[in-house]
């Protein structure tokens, strides 16, 4: 059994085979693989008895279920417009700068992904920015480079 | 649906109908049409298009009268003012997503979402347009179904309907807002997912989005070629479907225009499925009872049993990818436009003097999914491909008006010979339960020398529109051959629409039923209800369609395969007995499992 089918399956005996178990078992394998691939889709719709289209169905619907391939650390900073105009397009430029990659993209060592989120429910401290499932907010270009770099020392 | 009546308004006349019936179902009532796209009779309700928008006294929106059930004292306006602005902006809303190419659409004139925008006139570009040009790319790699997303209107009728009725699940909703698309897994094409090809999707899409591949030119090129015999078979549910799409009310039997209509356009030779309809009844008869006698005598324990019917494409790329272990349960038998496209290149080339490249073979089906089965590598049994084109009862219906036939005046004709007689037996192929009791019909009387127990031969408990039907016959009396057979009780069942067969083999699966023969047919209703017959489809025109097959049968000299002539013939100069070696080489096939994931 590979790695993913063992990830499912615990995932599966966790939250059980029915319908509703398809968010949370979706989430698990993100959280573990920072995205969903096809394999993995494959065996969440086997396990719970759905369609496979169903599955890749409900992962595209929600911008945090991703279905192409995901750095260790995804970055994403909030796009709508309180943020906007609080200035993040000078934080994504920075960020931009400092890993080389534009929005949407991977760095080639796999650490980060560069994303841009919808509200982030932090209008009132904008720009924020999340790396995973922490958020920073009120940053500034410099706080955020500073951030990442410290992400980028990690393993 | 309860009893308790509800008393409301619409257009200010009182109307009473039962609680729990929505808006829509009201107002038919009262012969005031509220236009729907989204909702369709056969599926679940959506409520997503909003075209059906109605105004209700006291309420802050509009309601969808699709979706909204009636209550006591409810004041409802179908048609004020404010509804009308509202509908036509959801008509022009929908249409600045939709690749409004219709004079090149295949669905022009067939179109609903064309109908409404006639009916209420919409402004010339009232918004912007927004078809994006990646959704323009069609997908053609089925040769059954060309799916395409710059006409798709999200209303998710097709999804509903591989859902809900066939429980394949080929197509989901993919994302949200201005991206949200109608999609299979990963965006792959039709071709190379669960995809069962049986155009239920078709039948049901209110737009250009899906439709089937169309041959016509192809097959009009070969008639006008004078190097090439054209033959053609009709399959049985096309007789009693055609009229609708050619000016006759559901019900109406058309067989001897179709074959007037077929020579008028020019085939060479007008012939008819329902031969090897009959032919596939004494082929998978003796192989049930063969299965039987193994299983019953020879106690061969590799014989599986309940044996299941192989006539409809759809239904075996569906067992292909769901239950590829119950394979082995399926007959070997091709369907009969296999066998007829294996011995049009065969038998009745030899018997013709035809050289078997010359002949081109078109079949006329009530399904989309022949059009995958003609293609599939297991069907060259002739030496080429069995069958070469394969034409819906729809795009016969075009055919017929480009020749420029007044099909309703034309005169009633013959089938032309050989393999051009069909049985009673044969015409029922094209309803849910046919296939059943057209080998009951002839396998009864096989082991017993006795017509069936039934009155006029009409196997009534296995007719009808239950998804799922079971019956038992006893076998007594039997001849001395079969007397193994004696006093055995035949279980039988019959499903029809994939979700009702999976519900069956799911449970045949895990052995907690058990049966000796089953009937699957992939379409609801059976091939009357199939996904190239005219549309719309509704529960209401499958049953006329399949009183107008039972009526078929019952006007018909011979009502049973084993004795049609033409069938007894090619036993005679060609075949030899059913499942003997020619037998097997052209009329008997085996399938292999597909990934289901």
């Amino acid at each position: 059994m590979s790695k993913t089918e063992t990830l499912v399956r615990a995932l599966v005996d966790k939250h059980g085979k029915s319908r509703n178990s398809l968010m949370p078992v979706l989430q698990g394998v993100v959280k573990e693989e920072r995205y969903l691939s096809e394999e993995a889709m494959l065996e969440v719709a086997r396990e719970l008895d759905i369609s496979a289209a169903d599955v890749f169905g409900t992962a595209s619907f929600y911008t945090f279920l991703d279905t192409v391939p995901r750095g260790s650390y995804v970055i994403r900073v909030c796009k709508t417009i309180a943020c906007h105009m609080a200035g993040k397009d000078v934080v994504i430029d920075a960020l931009s700068d400092m890993l080389k990659i534009k929005v949407g993209e991977t760095t080639v060592d796999g650490k980060f992904t560069l994303l841009t989120a919808n509200c982030l429910g932090w209008c009132h401290k904008g720009p924020v920015m999340l790396v995973n499932d922490e958020v920073f907010p009120q940053i500034t270009a410099q706080k955020a480079v500073e951030i990442v770099e410290e992400y980028a020392r990690k393993k | 649906m309860s009893n308790y009546m509800v008393n409301l308004k619409i257009n200010n006349i009182p109307v009473s109908v039962p609680e729990g019936s929505t808006i829509v179902q009201a107002a038919n009532k009262l012969n005031f049409r509220i236009p729907t796209l989204c909702f369709h009779p056969d599926l679940s309700v959506a409520g997503n298009c909003r075209v059906c928008v109605v105004e209700i006294t006291g309420a802050r929106a509009l309601a969808a009268a699709c979706a909204m059930p009636v209550a006591e004292g409810m004041e409802v306006f179908t048609n004020s003012a404010k509804v009308r602005t509202a509908r036509k902006h959801v008509i022009e809303l929908l249409l600045s997503e939709h690749n409004a190419d219709c004079t090149k659409c295949f669905k022009n004139g067939h179109c609903e979402l064309q109908e409404l925008a006639a009916e209420y006139r919409v402004g010339d570009h009232v918004f912007l347009d927004l078809v994006k040009a990646s959704d323009k790319i069609l997908d053609i790699s089925s040769p059954s179904i060309q799916k395409d997303n710059s006409k798709c209107i999200r209303c998710q009728r097709c999804v509903r309907t591989c859902e809900e009725l066939q429980a394949v699940g080929a197509l989901a909703v993919a994302c949200k807002g201005d991206h949200q698309r109608i999609t299979t897994f990963m965006d792959k094409s039709l071709h190379n997912v669960v995809c069962t090809n049986c155009g239920q999707c078709i039948n049901r899409c209110p737009t250009g989005a899906l439709v089937e591949r169309n041959y016509m030119e192809e097959v009009w090129d070969h008639i006008n070629n004078p190097f090439k015999h054209v033959v053609v078979q009709t399959a049985p549910a096309v007789r009693i479907g055609l009229g609708e799409d050619l000016g006759l009310e559901p019900g109406h039997r058309v067989t001897g225009k179709l074959v007037s209509a077929l020579k008028h356009i020019g085939f060479d030779s007008v012939l008819d499925t329902d031969f090897t309809a009959d032919l596939t009844i004494m082929e998978e008869g003796t192989e049930l009872l063969t299965r039987l006698k193994k299983a019953i005598v020879d106690k061969d324990e590799t014989v599986t049993l309940p044996m299941t019917t192989s006539c409809s494409p759809g239904w075996i790329k569906f067992i292909e990818h769901t239950f590829p272990e119950l394979l082995p349960n399926v007959s070997t038998c091709k369907s009969p436009q296999q066998m007829f496209g294996a011995l049009a290149k065969t038998y009745y080339a030899q018997k013709k003097g035809l050289d078997p490249k010359n002949i081109v073979s078109v079949s006329i089906m009530p399904c989309t999914a022949k059009k995958f089965e003609a293609n599939r590598p297991e069907m060259r049994a002739s030496g080429y491909q069995d069958v070469d084109y394969v034409l819906t009862t729809r795009e016969l219906a075009m055919m017929i008006k480009q020749a420029g036939i007044e099909f309703t005046k034309l005169d009633d004709m013959h089938y032309d010979s050989i393999m051009g007689e069909g049985t009673g037996a044969a015409v029922i192929f094209g309803a849910t339960g046919g296939v059943m009791e057209a080998a009951l019909r002839t396998a009864y009387e096989i082991v017993t020398g006795r017509e069936v127990p039934f009155n006029n031969l009409n196997i009534t408990p296995v007719r009808g529109m239950e998804g799922v039907r079971e019956a038992t016959i006893t076998i007594t009396g039997t001849r001395p051959e079969w007397s193994f057979l004696e006093g055995v009780e035949m279980k039988v069942a019959v499903a029809h629409g994939l979700v009702n067969a999976k519900e069956l083999m799911t449970a045949v699966r895990d052995q907690k039923a058990s049966y000796h023969f089953i009937e699957v047919m992939a379409c609801p209703g059976g091939c009357l209800g199939g996904g190239g017959q005219p549309i719309p489809t509704s529960a209401d025109i499958r049953e006329k369609r399949a009183q107008a097959i039972y009526a078929e049968d019952e006007g018909l000299p011979i009502r049973k395969s084993h004795e049609n002539p033409e069938v007894v013939q090619i036993y005679k100069d060609f075949l030899g007995e059913p499942l003997g070696h020619r037998s097997h080489a052209l009329l008997h096939t085996h399938y292999k499992p597909r990934k289901r994931y």
